[in-house]
């Protein structure tokens, strides 16, 4: 191979990328965190609501999940403003993207959780007279979210993962960070190893530190 | 908003085809590859299990946009320089090729170890335990979730109109570019998206439900 690694350049733009990573931590946060109250509630609808809620919500999860995220948010950023009289920045753009998206996933996640949750626990809830409202705020949405953190764990670091696509409308995260220096110092090799190991050190961390939490909170555990 | 799409057809139609056609060898090729390497994960002698692995969870780990970039734009300087539709298929299929990996671990571990040594005990060489009896059960588990993963394939394509590739999705840039009417174009493009994958995870579905009577 007669190609020299040389990081000199990377290290010297490093606060780019460092920058970078704090936005995709950011965006991921924000949006699995709007995601969370978009699944919860779509979740609680689904198993409680009629039949037309059921085929509203099913059709909110299939579309998104059938069709490219870049698609959905070149669709946000650059479709909606011209029908509706809305003017936001990239990353806010990006942030109701991909916030939309998540909520496709983590109502799949929070529709199967509420499903596991055992009838006996239900069935004890009514025993002791609590109202049905009672019995989804203290009995099952906290069973379900015991039994759900695997699955919203996954789903966060795959979201982490997906920020990368708001470089296409240059937000300013860790991928775009990437390509800011490559055009700047054609050090693309070196840029992408030290982005891939961003990424792979990043995600393997918080999924570590995610699993040991699901451990701490595990049913029958 | 309709006649620009009339308009655009032809176009899209070409794009359409690129996208169906990269998706289509992304995904039989990460079949073959994956296939093979998912064997040496679970049955493969230590190293190279844990040259599977490895692979596995760093291409698992980063996302599909930087793989991809890596490719295209990485990989000319140590003398492999690609043309855009060749760095496409190579990244989405190492891309995929990770996902089955793991889609074959799962099937073949769900199998009871007792299949495995009551094929032993009746005198059954390697290769023949593995395609005569683990091979027909590991399927039914192996398809579906399979199927569903080829959403992705079609998903990440979308990517590589990043690289230049005249996809769907580089055909409806183009022509959003030309007519000014996102919305309506890209609704179009979502359609079209949807139709594709809508259709594997029904097959998927389908297919679950075929196999959901074995009961292990």
């Amino acid at each position: 191979m007669g190609y020299h690694l040389n990081f000199t350049l990377i290290w010297r733009h490093f606060d780019k990328l460092l920058s970078g990573l704090i936005l995709s931590l950011e965006l991921a946060i924000l949006s699995v965190a709007i995601g969370c109250v978009i699944g919860l509630v779509l979740a609680v609808i689904y198993v409680s609501g009629g039949r037309a809620l059921r085929a509203a919500i099913a059709a909110y999860v299939e579309v998104i999940r059938n069709v490219p995220l870049i698609l959905l948010v070149y669709l946000v950023f650059y479709g909606l403003p011209t029908v509706v009289d809305l003017s936001y920045s990239a990353t806010t753009s990006f942030v109701l993207t991909l916030s939309a998206y998540a909520g496709a996933y983590l109502v799949e996640v929070f529709r199967s959780g509420l499903e596991a949750v055992p009838r006996g626990l239900i069935d004890a809830g009514m025993s002791i007279g609590l109202t049905p409202w009672r019995r989804l705020v203290h009995v099952r949405l906290p069973a379900m979210l015991r039994i759900a953190l695997p699955a919203l764990s996954n789903t966060f670091v795959s979201l982490f993962k997906d920020t990368s696509v708001a470089s296409v409308i240059a937000v300013p995260e860790l991928t775009y960070g990437a390509q800011w220096i490559n055009f700047n110092t054609f050090r693309i090799m070196e840029v992408y190893l030290v982005v891939t190991g961003m990424y792979l050190v990043t995600g393997y961390a918080i999924l570590i530190g995610l699993r040991a939490l699901e451990r701490r909170y595990a049913i029958g555990g | 908003m309709l006649q620009q799409i009339v308009y655009a057809a032809p176009f899209l139609l070409t794009g359409l085809l690129t996208t169906l056609a990269v998706s289509v060898i992304t995904v039989v090729l990460s079949l073959i590859i994956g296939v093979v390497l998912g064997v040496a994960l679970v049955y493969g002698p230590a190293p190279l299990r844990w040259v599977v692995r490895g692979f596995s969870d760093i291409i698992r780990g980063i996302p599909i946009l930087v793989l991809l970039f890596f490719v295209y734009y990485g990989l000319p300087l140590t003398g492999l320089n690609l043309q855009p539709l060749a760095a496409a298929v190579l990244g989405l299929t190492v891309f995929k090729v990770a996902q089955v990996v793991e889609n074959v671990r799962g099937a073949i571990g769900s199998i009871p170890t007792g299949q495995m040594d009551a094929a032993k005990s009746i005198g059954l060489p390697f290769p023949e335990r593995l395609v005569f009896v683990i091979a027909p059960q590991a399927m039914r588990r192996f398809l579906p979730p399979w199927l569903n993963g080829v959403t992705d394939a079609v998903k990440g394509s979308a990517l590589i109109s990043l690289l230049g590739v005249g996809d769907l999705m580089f055909a409806i840039q183009k022509v959003v570019g030309r007519t000014y009417e996102p919305l309506a174009l890209y609704c179009f493009g979502a359609a079209l998206y949807f139709l594709i994958n809508y259709s594997l995870s029904l097959g998927s579905r389908a297919l679950e439900r075929r196999f959901s009577y074995i009961s292990v």
